[in-house]
């Protein structure tokens, strides 16, 4: 279903990907491993559509997502390394803001998920690193979207979280979803088969 | 669209220091303007169009680079870029919430300045008028400003360099018609003049301002 041709991309006269080809379809969790300062930010950015790439095209559904797709950005959910999350809004108001069809239970429902309950109402700012993530995290569990990009997920969360996030990654999976995903953390051990891209490296 | 207004709206009572700050900012200006030339209240209704005009640009500029600044810091723009709704609506949504807390706070201060600078009612009025659809325009040409020096660390001179010689025009037309009513005269051709700018920035700049955004966050 998402489609990657022979992207490529450079800065300032480095190349850090070149000719990169990969199809990911239905079911499918790719993690996109590599040094700091590799890519995998950009590579990630490319997928979202944000960025454009220098050579090559990115196909969802074989539509290019640089014209009006159905279903695009729709059934794309981006979770960045910030995490879009307001400071002086509660976690509630931010989740609905980006969820605005979720209803309220189903929201206290995602909260709790993210071990947050008790801090619905809680403006933002007073939550640790740890808890701002999950907020954020939190869409996850209110998204109806197909295709997640997560960029670093698994940074400042507790090993229980961690442990958490992979139940819904395989549930996700299970639901014919796909997962695109950066993590210097080994993500455990899971019934999905995890393909592995290494930036600077071939596509397993 | 309705939604991104709501939001923003709430964020803006939320931050009340930087909305307040700006209109501090105007008040203080104007009436720096009677103590430093002294209380002959001919010369300052003279003079009292272009002050308060260029206090009022220059508070509006103040509170400018708020529009997309804390968004882009905290990772939000991506994501309002990500949204469903086409980039230009989601702009417009946010450039007219910017000016509820930026641009219609001058019109209702405008009584006070205008009471420092013995201006009187008619001059008052057109004041008003000039406010409504001079600020407005302001926020708009501003935003694109903004959307162009979001993503680079200081770009906060740049933007008055970037923004007020666009908004020479403005305040032109906009004192010239303030004048014009203190003295009972006409201003129905430069407040059409005004309205003529603000209907092309309103619908011409969202577009400008999506297209800058992209580039900020390429």
């Amino acid at each position: 279903m998402l489609q990657a041709l022979n992207l490529s991309c450079y800065r300032d006269e480095r190349v850090l990907f070149k000719d990169l080809t990969f199809t990911l379809s239905a079911g499918e969790i790719m993690q996109i491993e590599g040094e700091n300062g590799a890519g995998k930010t950009t590579l990630l950015r490319l997928l979202t559509g944000l960025s454009r790439p220098e050579e090559g095209s990115i196909l969802w559904k074989d539509c290019s997502i640089r014209k009006p797709c159905e279903g695009w950005p729709q059934q794309m959910i981006y979770l960045a390394h910030l995490p879009g999350i307001k400071q002086v809004l509660t976690a509630y108001e931010n989740l609905r803001f980006y969820h605005p069809n979720a209803t309220r239970e189903a929201i206290y429902q995602a909260l709790e998920e993210v071990e947050l309950t008790g801090y619905e109402d809680t403006p933002v700012a007073n939550f640790s690193a740890g808890q701002q993530r999950r907020v954020a995290l939190a869409r996850l569990w209110l998204t109806d979207a197909t295709l997640w990009i997560l960029d670093e997920p698994l940074t400042a969360i507790d090993k229980w979280g961690v442990k958490k996030l992979n139940e819904k990654f395989t549930e996700h999976l299970a639901q014919q979803g796909i997962i695109v995903l950066t993590t210097h953390q080994d993500l455990p051990a899971s019934t999905q088969p995890i393909r592995k891209l290494r930036l600077s490296g071939e596509v397993e | 669209m309705q939604r991104i207004l709501l939001r923003e709206l709430k964020i803006a009572f939320r931050h009340r220091a930087e909305v307040i700050n700006p209109l501090w900012f105007f008040l203080i200006i104007v009436t720096l303007f009677p103590l430093g030339i002294g209380p002959e209240s001919t010369l300052l209704a003279r003079i009292a169009p272009g002050i308060v005009w260029v206090a009022a640009l220059l508070a509006s500029l103040l509170g400018l680079e708020r529009m997309f600044r804390d968004d882009y810091l905290d990772g939000s723009l991506e994501q309002l870029l990500l949204l469903p709704t086409p980039l230009p609506m989601v702009v417009l949504a946010k450039v007219f919430a910017h000016w509820l807390t930026s641009g219609l706070p001058l019109i209702i201060l405008s009584p006070l300045a205008s009471l420092f600078l013995s201006l009187n009612f008619t001059g008052w009025w057109g004041l008003v008028l000039t406010l409504l659809l001079g600020t407005l325009t302001f926020s708009f040409l501003g935003a694109i400003g903004v959307a162009l020096t979001v993503g680079l660390r200081r770009g906060g001179v740049l933007l008055s360099l970037l923004v007020l010689p666009l908004a020479i025009p403005i305040l032109i037309f906009a004192s010239s018609a303030v004048d014009a009513a203190s003295q009972d005269l006409a201003i129905s051709g430069y407040l059409a003049i005004l309205a003529a700018m603000l209907v092309v920035s309103v619908v011409l700049a969202p577009f400008a301002i999506a297209a800058a955004l992209r580039v900020s966050l390429q």
